[in-house]
């Protein structure tokens, strides 16, 4: 509007220039506009394209974590009609005795000594009788988007294809999945050995990794002076934080696995687990993923140390504090927020890390639960992985029920995350 | 930085300092954990040398046995432990098919999301974009190999059909390996945008430039050292990055640029010849470490030059 005005104010020697060179950008103005919005357009999709494919990620896993599937029964139930009241409605008694006549006494005792029949509930015997007496096996199996879309399709599809065989619409993820272990029929499959497995390595990750990466943080900001030395261990920081997570898993496997066997398989200590006897255990695992998440824990309790005014420092000096007692009276617990919300965002890298621990040797499928850091493991991602991998449709639905687990997890730690930011940030 | 450590020194009860009625109390206590501090700080130290030296060892032992030959690893074009073949060739294309198509993705995107988020949104759909991206970059890798696996090969199938684009294949992997590296880029680009000083901005806006002028004139050559960064990490993570490739893009090495084609990277071949119970000092053993020695120094030598982009070229505004 103004550069309107100033034209009309007519030649002058100085702004003819001036002029000419407004005209044409004026003149060429709509065409900028719209270059503008049409960018603008641009950009704003390019963001919506990350949102677009979180959803689809998430909704692809909803799909397969639920839907019709095809159920084979290796005994039909049938069979354990008795005087024609069928399974389903048997009373817990029935049900028990079946498994006692039908079962072998080794296994019947097993069982009971778990956990006492008489405390069961029916349902639980119902399931027993289901997992080792039924014995179902999947024949083929549908997302939850074709059985709302096809249901009808399905129904006409299995009946012609598998007479005989129960179609029903199944949960994949239940909570029986979460607290059921290792097995090899999908019905049955559950993900507990490798929950406690991810659990016993973080858990051994956070004891090695947090001291030592606050430590390293401390010393880095309160002690190391400005020298060649100090500066290469910043650098070298750095440059670890970017080494890709499976040659951590490489060096896990020359050093932990194989140069320190003695200790990480439990020699040293006596404490061999039978099934074992090497270097592949948890504690390697653990180990390993500490070196890997140290970095970022040093960097952001770096931060966190960094951000605690000077004043308070002083403060504590003047009244005659020394250095240390400076630090932990006065940085450490002013720093903690920063510090736990680095360490838990450290940690949920750990949980998610496949490669390394694939390196590692954790591959082999177990259904035993994990005793302590000595035994074999698997981990949540590993068993993820290793679903994922067989061709058959059936795993697919578990390892997507088995993700829905990991990033509950995730999510919850994130969430901690920000409640501890929240919770204990201070303003200066 | 310089200053607070004089400071800190200043503190520090040190010998030198004047001989006063206030008697300096020997405190050994103070130096066992200083120690015990610097030792924290220098395990950093010896992971960075365990990794050179374990690497450099096995490798070592890789290349003086008798079927192997440092320049047929470099340049031959067929992977086969089992015939003695080891031409590194066909990982190392493997790797460049998807870290080409994943950085083809996550550069344009990522760059167009941090220009949108630090020049266009307001700040209330700023603060609700940029969470959403961040959960993008928290989603363990294997999830997206298995979004891979069982949503974009089937789309590509679909797309191209399915006697051209194989069940594993290196684009899905790529594809799939840009989302997860795009809010990298996004969140590295936009720091870089943001600190480029408003008066430049607005000095452009005086002269009569149009927001995308001044976004993609002003701005976006100022914060190109931050970008230039960004792009460079975002390389050396899809480069190191394993269990996508391992999931989607197929076992066994294959030569081969085409990118519906099976093909297996470096990454992806070091977990599989791992998984199970490998013996020591077999042929396979060995050769773990030769490659991922060869993928140290890749990644290695990226997050240097990274570094030394954003050290050099940054633009210092008071």
């Amino acid at each position: 509007m103004k550069n309107a005005e100033n034209r009309k104010k007519g030649p002058e020697d100085g702004t003819r220039v001036r002029d000419s060179v407004l005209s044409s950008s004026l003149s060429n103005l709509p065409s900028r506009n719209r270059a503008g919005r049409t960018w603008q357009l641009v950009f704003l999709s390019s963001t919506v394209i990350g949102i677009l494919a979180l959803t689809a990620l998430l909704l692809n896993i909803l799909d397969s974590s639920f839907g019709f599937v095809v159920l084979h029964a290796r005994t039909d139930p049938a069979t354990y009609s008795v005087n024609g009241v069928g399974l389903e409605d048997q009373t817990k008694d029935q049900l028990v005795a079946l498994l006692q006549s039908e079962l072998s006494s080794g296994a019947y005792n097993k069982l009971n000594n778990e956990k006492s029949f008489e405390s069961r509930s029916r349902a639980e015997v119902y399931g027993i009788v289901i997992e080792r007496l039924v014995k179902y096996s999947v024949e083929e199996s549908w997302s939850l988007w074709q059985s709302i879309t096809r249901s009808g399709e399905i129904r006409t599809y299995a009946a012609e294809h598998y007479p005989g065989d129960k179609l029903t619409f199944l949960s994949w993820l239940t909570a029986d999945f979460v607290s059921r272990p290792q097995s090899s029929e999908a019905v049955t499959a559950g993900i507990r050995t490798a929950i406690l497995g991810s659990l016993w390595t973080i858990f051994i990750t956070i004891l090695f990794a947090f001291p030592t990466g606050v430590g390293a943080a401390i010393y880095l900001e309160e002690y190391a002076a400005d020298n060649w030395l100090n500066r290469i261990i910043r650098t070298n920081i750095n440059n670890l934080a970017g080494v890709p997570s499976i040659i951590y898993g490489i060096l896990g496997l020359a050093i932990f696995v194989r140069l320190m066997e003695t200790l990480t398989s439990g020699a040293l200590f006596g404490l061999v687990d039978s099934t074992t006897a090497n270097g592949r255990t948890i504690l390697s695992a653990g180990l390993t993923l500490g070196l890997l998440v140290l970095p970022v824990i040093i960097i952001n309790s770096q931060e966190a140390i960094r951000s605690v005014p000077q004043s308070l420092r002083k403060a504590s000096y003047g009244l005659g504090a020394t250095k240390w007692q400076t630090v932990w009276f006065h940085v450490l617990p002013n720093a903690i927020p920063g510090i736990l919300t680095g360490t838990i965002l450290a940690v949920s890298r750990a949980i998610g890390e496949t490669a390394p621990l694939v390196v590692i040797g954790a591959s082999s499928a177990i259904s035993v639960d994990p005793s302590g850091p000595f035994s074999k493991f698997t981990t949540l991602p590993i068993q993820i992985y290793q679903w994922t991998a067989r061709p058959q449709a059936e795993w697919r639905h578990l390892a997507a029920s088995a993700i829905v687990v990991l990033l509950a997890m995730l999510l919850s730690l994130n969430a901690a995350a920000i409640v501890v930011r929240n919770r204990f940030a201070r303003k200066y | 930085m310089a200053q607070k450590n004089a400071n800190g020194l200043n503190q520090d009860p040190g010998p030198e300092r004047p001989a006063m009625t206030l008697k300096r109390r020997q405190r050994p206590g103070e130096n066992v954990i200083q120690s015990l501090l610097f030792i924290a700080g220098f395990f950093s130290i010896f992971t960075t040398l365990g990794i050179v030296y374990e690497l450099g060892k096995e490798a070592w032992l890789f290349f003086r046995l008798p079927e192997v030959n440092i320049w047929k690893f470099l340049t031959g074009t067929q992977w086969q432990p089992h015939i003695n073949e080891f031409g590194i060739l066909p990982l190392v294309s493997a790797t460049l098919v998807t870290t080409a198509i994943a950085m083809l993705i996550a550069i344009p995107l990522g760059l167009a999301a941090a220009l949108y988020l630090s020049e266009y949104a307001s700040k209330k759909t700023r603060n609700t974009l940029k969470p959403v991206l961040e959960i993008l970059a928290g989603i363990p890798t294997i999830v997206y190999g298995y979004f891979a696996l069982t949503f974009v090969t089937p789309l590509l199938r679909t797309i191209f059909g399915s006697d051209i684009v194989d069940i594993y294949n290196t684009g899905s992997a790529g594809l799939v390996m840009g989302i997860l590296i795009l809010p990298l880029i996004t969140s590295i680009s936009e720091d870089a945008l943001n600190s480029v000083p408003r008066s430049l901005r607005e000095a452009a806006y005086g002269l009569g430039a149009t927001k995308l002028e001044v976004a993609v004139k002003i701005v976006l050559p100022a914060a190109l050292s931050g970008i230039a960064a960004a792009v460079i990490l975002g390389i050396s993570r899809a480069i190191g990055e394993t269990m996508i490739v391992a999931v989607a893009a197929g076992a066994g090495p294959n030569f081969t640029l085409n990118p519906f084609k099976a093909a297996e990277t470096m990454t992806g071949h070091i977990v599989r010849i791992s998984g199970g119970d490998l013996s020591y000092d077999s042929i396979d053993y060995n050769s773990i470490f030769a490659i991922g020695l060869m993928l140290f120094f890749m990644t290695l030598t990226l997050n240097i030059i990274s570094q030394r982009i954003v050290r050099r070229f940054r633009e210092v505004y008071e």
